[in-house]
Formats: structure tokens, C-alpha cells, sequence
């Protein structure tokens, strides 16, 4: 899905998070938001989640004006920076919920709710562990259960707020592999957070650097590496 | 000298000398015994020294009787208004930030710092037949003070904070991140209370439940206040147990205050087998993520 941002800004009281920012995501692309903590990012991903409203501007999902659209309507898988997974339900009910939470009219049968979470488990490669609890897994395999879960409701696009930020480093590369394969699979739209530089030249498209609530370079890795556009960027990226 | 003698002569930096361990024990289970054992010994040995069938007779009786049932009755009404009020006003003052929040959560606690008489006052001058309220009320028929609702108010009122006491720190320590999770997904506001909010807070709220119930079919002097005391139409339990030691039927009262503690007794033994039967899925879930 292509996703236009015009104009966003969001006070909170009198500070600005965010000064009206635009950016064009196009469909399918994989973006990521990179800046220290404080530039707004996480925040312009919860506005596209329907999780935060801006205070002016709007946001488009294929043309069309979604800034009114519910959380619920938006259809956004999102993974959380600590995943919040349901702690007292097992793996397969965290993963069957978007698809029970549905509209009896709208709710596929039983069987099929369980098909569809053992192929997400297949896809996560994680199989046969639907009947553990949260408590009971790596920080790694939660965050793929996370992202299972996203799936489960079959997006219309991956919002991910620092996705490996709470995992050592070998288990970090191995996943960045594991969502950049999933990516490329269902084809989604993906917009991630990180502070983290390398992860976002390595992983992302398309890399948005912002810094106290404003965009400062949009591009590809290799040309924001190639040509900072600001200060701010050559020292960000240690160029 | 071996590495195990030498070793075995360290303790742990937070525990204490053999000696401070013994006395601190020592004083807590002489306290226990003294506030709480001895109390509830003394009331059952009371109420049976005449056997068991002098008891029950005591008991049998109208008023006895009529006590009994509007204390169950009123604890059935205030409890289940409290825990409505006490998921909302929890969930308000949790999930919003607000100008005068501190000052709503004074609030909540202030049935803790009134005196329970100042509080069952308060609701005589507001409803009592001699207000402009109070007349009005009266002359369409539902009169509150010296009747059901204002005994009803004043437990309401004086049982308010347990609730949203108990609920308050865990609400705030699970943040919103799985409800907000729950709404990504799809799921209504209800939806998401029921199947996220609701089960990550139930132990919170069963404990809260059972201090409210508890303080409600206990509360004495609000209701004492409101009740104005009329023999088997306004007299709940612990008003009846004051009534009868004044006339001196002492197996009475102490029948009627070992049924109280009792009651009381039953609360927390169901809470302790619900807690021994999920013991498993709460330390599940209870784990950080």
C-alpha cells in the first residue's frame, strides 16, 4: 500500500514532537525511521497506527485521506518495542486473536483460524510451539511471534517500533534476516524505528533520518552515506 | 581449615545475625498471637460457652435473623457498585492524563481519612427528613436515611477506595502497550477489555473485591449513624452485635460476631484455595515479558 504523509505535525502541550513533516512511502517499500530518541519517530509511526493523532495535516493510504480512520479500520500490523504480547494466553491464542476479534459475520471457522497460525508458525519458523506461553520464550522468538501475530490479521501494512532493540547482537542479525525475507514474501508495505544506524543502512530501502521532530535526509543508504545533507546526518551516520 | 568450614561462616549481606532474626520473629508471632489470635479465640469460646445449641438459638431468632440477611444483601448491593466504580475510576485515572489527577486520586482515598460517624452524618444532613432532599424523598416514598439506601450510601461510600486502590499500581505497572496491541488487531474497546485488560488485572481485582466485601459487612459506625437502629428492619450485623452486649445477651453477641469473623474467614479461605488452584497460570503470567 502507498502511503503519502502530508503536512504531520503533533504538539504535546507546548513542546512539538513533530513539525509538519511530509514523506512518500511507496507500496511496498521498506522503510526505516532512524534518529536518536526524541526526533519524533516512534511517534509519526503511532499516527500512521491510528495509536496518535496529529494535530494538523493529514495521511493518505493509496490516495485516499485515512487521517479520521479508527486503529482498528487502519489495518496495520504493528509489533511493539516490547512486543506486549497477551501474557496470559499461549502462543496460538496470541497469534489467533486479530482473527477471533473479528465480527461473528467476518470470523473464519475454527479450522481454519488454526491453519492459518500454524502456517504464520511455519513462516516465523517456529513450529510446535503454539501451547507455550510468553513467559516461556527467548526475547527472540517472542519478537517473531509478535510479528506472527501482526500477520495474523492480514495487514495492509508492518509498523514495527524498534523491532530489535531489546535482543543481543547475533540474535539482532538473524532476525533483520528473518524480516527482511518476510518482507520480501507477503510483499507488505514496512515502515520500522531504530536509533541504530547500521541496522537501518542494512536493512531499510529507503532511510528517513529525522532529529527533534523534523525529517533531515530521505534516500537511499548508499546516497545518505554518499551525500549527508546536514550536519546533523554526517554525524548521526559517522560518515 | 577446609573451604566448606570457611565458607559456611558467611551469610548472605542481607540477612540478619541468628540472634535479630530469632527476636524479630519472636515479637511478630507474639504480636499476631495478641491482636489476632487471641481476638478470635475469645469470640468463639464467648459464644460457646453455653454449647453450641445456645448459640444457634440465639441466632434463631427474628431480629437476629433479619440482621443477618440485610447485611448479605447490603454487602451484595455495595460491592458490585464499588467494583464497577473502582475498574472505572482506576482505568480513568491509569489510561488519561488529566489536570487535577492528584486531586481525584485524594479523593478516592479520602473514605480512608473520614471518620466512617462523620461520613454516615453527612449523608443525615443531606437526606435526613428535615432537608429540603430528605422531605421530598420521604414524601415520595423512598426515604434513605433510616432505611436500606442510605445504610446502603454510607457502606458504598466507606468501602469506595479498596478497588481502585488495588487496581491503581497494577494498571499503572502493566501500561497500555498489550491493550493498545488488542486494538492494532482489531478489537473493540470491549473486546479488548474483556479478553486483555480484565485478565491481566483479576488477581488485583479479587483482592480488592474481598477487602471491600469484607470492610462492607463489617462497617460499623456509618451505618450506625444512618441506620437509626430499628430492631430487625435497619439493624445490620455489627449494629445488632452492640445492641445485644448492651442488654447484656452476651452469647448473643459473640454468636453473632463469630458468624461476622467467620464470614470473614470464608472470604480469605476462598481466596487462598483460587490462588493455590491457579498458581500455575499466575506465575505464567505474572513473569515479566
Amino acid at each position: 500500500m502507498h502511503i503519502q504523509i502530508d503536512e504531520i505535525s503533533r504538539d504535546f502541550g507546548a513542546t512539538a514532537a513533530l513539525t509538519p513533516v511530509s514523506l512518500n512511502i511507496p507500496s511496498g517499500a521498506l522503510v526505516a525511521l532512524l534518529g536518536p530518541s526524541g526526533s519524533g519517530k516512534t511517534t509519526l509511526l503511532r499516527i500512521l497506527g491510528g495509536l496518535e493523532y496529529p494535530s494538523s495535516g493529514r495521511v493518505l493510504f493509496d490516495g485516499q485521506d485515512a487521517t479520521g480512520l479508527s486503529v482498528q479500520e487502519r489495518r496495520a500490523g504493528f509489533v511493539f518495542q516490547s512486543y506486549a504480547l497477551f501474557r496470559h494466553m499461549t502462543v496460538f491464542e496470541n497469534i489467533a486473536y486479530g482473527l477471533r476479534a473479528r465480527p461473528r459475520a467476518q470470523r473464519p471457522p475454527r479450522p481454519e483460524i488454526a491453519r492459518r497460525v500454524t502456517k504464520l508458525l511455519e513462516l516465523i519458523q517456529l513450529p510446535g510451539i503454539g501451547d507455550r506461553y510468553p513467559s516461556q520464550l527467548s526475547g527472540g522468538q517472542r519478537q517473531r511471534v509478535a510479528l506472527a501475530r501482526a500477520l495474523a490479521i492480514e495487514p495492509r501494512m508492518l509498523l514495527l517500533d524498534e523491532p530489535f532493540g531489546a535482543l543481543d547482537a547475533r540474535v539482532r542479525k538473524e532476525l533483520r534476516q528473518g524480516l527482511r525475507d518476510i518482507h520480501d514474501e507477503t510483499g507488505l508495505t514496512t515502515v520500522f524505528v531504530t536509533h541504530d544506524q547500521e541496522e537501518a543502512m542494512e536493512l531499510a530501502d529507503l532511510v528517513v533520518v529525522m532529529s527533534m521532530g523534523r525529517i533531515e535526509q530521505i534516500g537511499k543508504p548508499t546516497d545518505i552515506r554518499a551525500r549527508p545533507a546536514t550536519e546533523f546526518v554526517r554525524g548521526f551516520i559517522g560518515a | 581449615m577446609s573451604d566448606a568450614t570457611n565458607l559456611r561462616a558467611f551469610r548472605a549481606p542481607t540477612d540478619e545475625a541468628p540472634l535479630a532474626r530469632w527476636l524479630l520473629i519472636g515479637f511478630a508471632a507474639l504480636a499476631l498471637a495478641i491482636l489476632v489470635f487471641a481476638p478470635l479465640i475469645v469470640i468463639f469460646a464467648e459464644a460457646l460457652s453455653k454449647g453450641w445449641s445456645a448459640a444457634l438459638s440465639s441466632l434463631n431468632n427474628r431480629d437476629a435473623l433479619a440482621a443477618i440477611r440485610l447485611t448479605l444483601l447490603v454487602a451484595a448491593i455495595a460491592v458490585p457498585v464499588n467494583v464497577v466504580f473502582g475498574i472505572a475510576a482506576a482505568w480513568f485515572i491509569t489510561r488519561f492524563d488529566f489536570r487535577g489527577k492528584a486531586f481525584l486520586i485524594t479523593l478516592i482515598d479520602l473514605p480512608f481519612s473520614v471518620s466512617p460517624v462523620v461520613a454516615g452524618l453527612c449523608i443525615v444532613l443531606l437526606f435526613g427528613a428535615n432537608t429540603v432532599i430528605g422531605s421530598w424523598l420521604v414524601a415520595m416514598g423512598f426515604p434513605i436515611v433510616f432505611a436500606l439506601p442510605g445504610i446502603v450510601l454510607a457502606t458504598i461510600f466507606v468501602t469506595f477506595p479498596f478497588v481502585a486502590r488495588e487496581l491503581i499500581p497494577v494498571m499503572i505497572e502493566q501500561g497500555r502497550a498489550e491493550e493498545e496491541a488488542a486494538l492494532t488487531l482489531g478489537a473493540s474497546g470491549w473486546h479488548m477489555f474483556f479478553t486483555v485488560t480484565l485478565p491481566n488485572i483479576r488477581w488485583a481485582l479479587l483482592y480488592g473485591v474481598l477487602l471491600c466485601n469484607a470492610r462492607a459487612m463489617g462497617e460499623f459506625g456509618a451505618v450506625a449513624v444512618v441506620s437509626g437502629k430499628i430492631r430487625g428492619q435497619t439493624t445490620t450485623m455489627p449494629v445488632m452485635i452492640e445492641m445485644f452486649y448492651n442488654e447484656y445477651l452476651s452469647v448473643a453477641a459473640f454468636s453473632m460476631a463469630a458468624l461476622l469473623a467467620f464470614l470473614a474467614l470464608v472470604t480469605l479461605l476462598l481466596k487462598t484455595l483460587l490462588e493455590q488452584r491457579h498458581a500455575a497460570g499466575l506465575s505464567a503470567s505474572r513473569k515479566s515479558h
